[in-house]
């Protein structure tokens, strides 16, 4: 394994994907270095010709990590998973892992990119209304399913990659002014993970590139 | 690790012929040479059948989504991890690499198709959208495949990734289907376009096709 540089991460302090990977790597005890890549700033630094090169799609997150260069959130993490495996972000039987992964496709495939920066600014004047919709549809089927699979956490009782994705999703579901009060189970379970450490550090508000009005 | 013993029943796939995303389940069923049943859902019929069915689809996948999967007495839903779990259990022939590094590359690939591009251009979608849609759905494919050509000239051998088959190459062949379906000019990502040929010339991406499923109408029938 690898492991001469420190990983590099380009991503933005409000991006939900990139917090799912700095999350990842703070519950694997892995330290890295941020390059940061403002979504707003000069028309967005990710649609630079420099950037297009590091990820063809101008998103973020991109990783730099043992000489490759990987993009797609879960992607990355299901990397540093396979090489990287303790403490594990998935559970032993494929059974619950399957319950894990359906939780991160749900959020990752079925609620983000409906509701992120890209597809807003295309939606325009109804972009609150939009996102409120597209987070509120996702929350409804993830409540439910989160009721039969949720211990301590999202997939019973040890953290996993759903616990990674479902708190930045809350994070964004507040800033639109989703009530939070109809989705109990995803509720609860935020707060919690909002008390570990690795939630704390890898939090949008204490960020290398959080503006000082959003610091905590 | 296998579950053969709990194979007892025939794995059952709740989709529609021309979902891409219940098309890649089924490819991936082809490839491990799995049997299963398909009950078939209709999104468009009866106001689509996964919304007017409310209740009892919605116990089944509260997304409203298809496809979802019964097998070995668990039931799933989101196709990645529904295949996921098929690789896990049913290893073989293998739809992953074995490195870490390729592995990686080819969920990329996946993961770029799956949350990148198709969310953008379902139905659901695109029933919001309205009168816009096909130059809407035009757009998201395009910026997607913008991306995926060169990552795939750098990551392809024979298929997505090196000369192994892979669950990037399940997730490729119904988006391409897609972009067609859109009048997206193909000739414009030949490494796609290449890709794509040499796929659809395989039994698991022929018997999978939406031509040919129990609910492909009858206008639409290969």
């Amino acid at each position: 394994m690898a492991t001469q540089a420190k990983p590099i991460l380009y991503g933005y302090f409000r991006s939900s994907c990139s917090w799912r990977v700095r999350t990842a790597f703070a519950l694997k005890g892995i330290d890295y270095d941020q390059v940061p890549v403002n979504l707003v700033k000069d028309g967005g630094q990710q649609l630079t010709e420099q950037y297009k090169e590091l990820n063809p799609m101008r998103q973020v997150p991109t990783v730099k990590i043992d000489g490759v260069t990987l993009s797609q959130s879960l992607a990355i993490i299901e990397y540093i998973e396979e090489t990287r495996p303790s403490p594990p972000l998935l559970p032993a039987s494929p059974q619950k892992r399957a319950q894990v992964r359906m939780i991160c496709d749900l959020i990752v495939s079925g609620i983000q990119p409906l509701q992120n920066l890209y597809l807003l600014q295309k939606i325009g004047d109804e972009k609150v209304s939009w996102a409120q919709h597209f987070i509120i549809r996702g929350f409804e089927a993830l409540e439910p399913i989160l009721k039969q699979t949720a211990g301590k956490f999202c997939v019973g009782n040890e953290i996993s990659m759903a616990d990674v994705c479902l708190v930045p999703q809350v994070y964004n579901a507040e800033r639109f002014k989703v009530d939070m009060s109809q989705f109990p189970t995803i509720k609860g379970l935020n707060e919690t993970l909002l008390t570990l450490e690795a939630f704390k550090v890898s939090h949008p508000s204490c960020q290398p590139d959080t503006p000082e009005e959003l610091r905590a």
